[in-house]
């Protein structure tokens, strides 16, 4: 058996859904993002999977996944900055607890 | 003439024929041949270690006028070697209420990503493990591992003070992470082109050194490099007046000493991309290339330690100001005037 | 089996089996130190997809910074001793069933799809054409992504920052319930 891309986007998609269950179920936010990240990251596998495999003389599935990353980053930052605030307000940082847009 | 690199090639096809005379495939030959290289990569950073550790002793008691370690061989040699034999003779102790798993990682990590930067380090002419076509990005890239490593040790140690440490080193080394990056940038504008075998190749003749067009981008590398191996002044991880020993409060035995090897390790890699990006890698006359690249970095080391003996320790809230009010602009600043010489000149 | 599928299913069951102890370790440093080991793994899946660049980002930024921010935020918001904690809500069962299900559906595609394999050469010195496309065909979303990141800077540090004079942090005040609450909150106490 050879490896070819429906592997990659089987291995994708196994990493993507672990990702939308731990978004799902996690309770810590901090948790919350890191499933989020997965997600990323899973993208960025079929994303570099296709540029290979598709189109190996032109690198735009490369380049977007390099967009992927930046966007990621830029998630990260702001939502990590949020956590920090929720934990100053709430003494803790559970998700389910923060309902106070809920009304 | 007394070239390494022969003898490097020599036992490489040694390892192929044997290998292949057993009827392994070539994937396998090239594993092997990797991990001999691994080999003696690591027995390289043991060495380099004991002797780091010497020179260390040494300058910093002449600096102090006295005489340092003498008894043990020669001027003090083997008193390294002694002391390397205690270290592991001693008792590893584990804390009580440490996160075990995590606490016993954190040395390996930090280890394994100060000696694997040495994958595309060029230490002569042919004696390097693996030319990459992205050779400095993986070196920037791989350090990074090392700030994992020293948040792992500081968080698992359940320990205030090595948990101020990881903290205080992380800041650090991510901060300095972006000056230092965008300095060597001005190096690749001018090379255009990210390996290192590439970029010593181009620097052949002593006029030809990068340190002549990029003096500024050399000096945020170097001051940024020294933060970023957390030497003084920039030793705030482990400032024993402040913080007992940082991240390195619990640990004993064979993993402190784990940790005693990245540190040396990791000032020796400074060192050595500082050669080979900015004075010419093993380009030289008459010695042989290796000889050159180990004067280079060592005079690179010394002036570690210069600067250890020199300089007082900054406080917290300078460090992060001054690398972010001061040095990011002016790398900048070498960037736009790189930029600006590649157009005009 | 050749070197390129041993290394494959090595890397796969190396992101799968961390990707599961990120999402199900009680232990939250833990999920972040398994979250790094996957994402070096994806690091390796570039590598042998011949994204070298790509590769190097990948480790630079995600574990060089959003997994150092991640431990950070860590550090500040919880302490070794407390692992004992809960640390899944009630939606496991309905949270299997989702993602089942759309694990279900994505594979259910894939086999169904059929791709068109190319078999040209693969391009040689990609960070170069990388780098020439990001700045001619690219070059919108290039700037676009760099007003995001500076926004992002600028945000995260305006929501972050503290006030120099007390020590709080700027919006220290709780956010005002609405009106309508507002009231039956007053008659309830009164």
């Amino acid at each position: 058996m050879t490896v070819g891309l429906p592997h990659f986007l089987a291995l994708s998609a196994i990493v993507f859904c672990i990702g939308v269950y731990g978004m799902l179920t996690r309770r810590n936010a901090v948790g919350v993002l890191m499933s989020i990240e997965l997600m990323f990251n899973a993208v960025n596998i079929t994303l570099v999977a296709f540029a290979h495999y598709i189109t190996p003389q032109d690198v735009t599935g490369q380049v977007v996944a390099v967009f992927t990353i930046a966007v990621a980053a830029a998630e990260a930052t702001v939502a990590l900055a949020i956590v920090l605030l929720i934990y100053q307000h709430h003494k803790g940082i559970d998700v389910d607890n923060v309902n106070i847009m809920k009304w | 003439m007394l070239e390494l690199g022969g003898i490097v090639e020599a036992v490489g096809e040694m390892i192929s024929s044997v290998m292949g005379s057993l009827g392994f495939g070539s994937g396998m030959i090239t594993l092997m041949q990797l991990l001999t290289a691994a080999l003696a990569v690591i027995s390289f950073a043991a060495v380099l270690t004991l002797f780091l550790v010497w020179m260390e002793r040494k300058v910093s008691a002449r600096f102090q006028m006295r005489v340092g370690p003498y008894r043990v061989g020669w001027q003090g040699t083997i008193q390294t070697v002694a002391d390397a034999v205690k270290l592991l003779q001693k008792e590893d102790i584990t804390p009580v209420n440490v996160d075990r798993a995590i606490y016993f990682w954190a040395p390996v990590v930090t280890f394994v990503a100060a000696v694997a930067v040495y994958v595309t380090m060029p230490f002569g002419e042919g004696l390097i493990v693996r030319d990459l076509n992205i050779g400095i990005l993986y070196i920037i890239a791989i350090t990074t591992f090392t700030v994992i490593g020293l948040l792992m040790a500081g968080w698992s140690s359940n320990n205030k003070y090595s948990l101020l440490g990881g903290f205080r080193s992380a800041a650090q080394v991510v901060s300095y992470e972006v000056p230092l990056a965008i300095a060597i940038l001005g190096v690749v504008m001018l090379t255009e082109t990210l390996s290192m075998l590439e970029i010593v190749h181009q620097q052949s003749k002593f006029y030809q050194w990068h340190v002549w067009r990029q003096p500024l981008g050399f000096i945020v590398f170097w001051i940024a490099g020294t933060a970023e191996v957390n030497r003084t002044p920039f030793d705030l991880p482990e400032a024993d007046s402040e913080l007992v020993a940082g991240f390195v409060t619990e640990y004993s035995g064979m993993k402190f000493a784990m940790f005693f090897l990245a540190e040396f390790v990791n000032m020796f890699t400074l060192s050595a991309v500082a050669t080979t990006l900015y004075f010419g890698g093993w380009n030289g006359p008459l010695l042989p290339s290796w000889a050159w690249f180990m004067i280079k970095a060592m005079a690179g080391v010394f002036v570690l330690m210069w600067f250890r003996w020199t300089y007082p320790r900054l406080r917290v809230d300078q460090l992060m100001g001054f690398a972010w009010k001061f040095l990011l602009p002016l790398a900048f600043l070498n960037l736009i005037l790189t930029g600006l010489g590649i157009h005009f000149f | 089996m050749d070197t390129f599928s041993l290394a494959f299913f090595v890397l796969a069951f190396l992101i799968v089996a961390s990707a599961i102890f990120v999402v199900s370790s009680k232990n939250i440093f833990h999920s972040a130190i398994f979250l790094i080991l996957a994402l070096s793994g994806v690091a390796g899946l570039f590598v042998m997809l011949h994204a070298y660049f790509l590769a190097a980002a990948q480790v630079l930024i995600y574990v060089g910074a959003i997994s150092v921010l991640m431990i950070f935020a860590v550090m500040l918001t919880s302490r070794i001793a407390d692992k004992e904690i809960r640390h899944t809500n009630e939606q496991v069962g309905i949270g299997l069933l989702i993602s089942g299900g759309l694990l279900a559906v994505i594979l259910y595609s894939l086999y169904n799809t059929p791709f068109t394999i190319s078999d040209q050469p693969i391009a040689e010195g990609a960070g170069m054409t990388l780098g020439r496309l990001l700045l001619t065909k690219f070059v919108l979303p290039f700037e676009v992504v760099s007003v995001l990141l500076l926004a992002a800077l600028i945000g995260a540090i305006i929501i972050a920052r503290r006030d120099t004079k007390t020590g709080d942090s700027v919006p220290p005040r709780p956010i005002p319930l609405p009106k309508s609450l507002q009231q039956a909150k007053g008659e309830s106490e009164s």
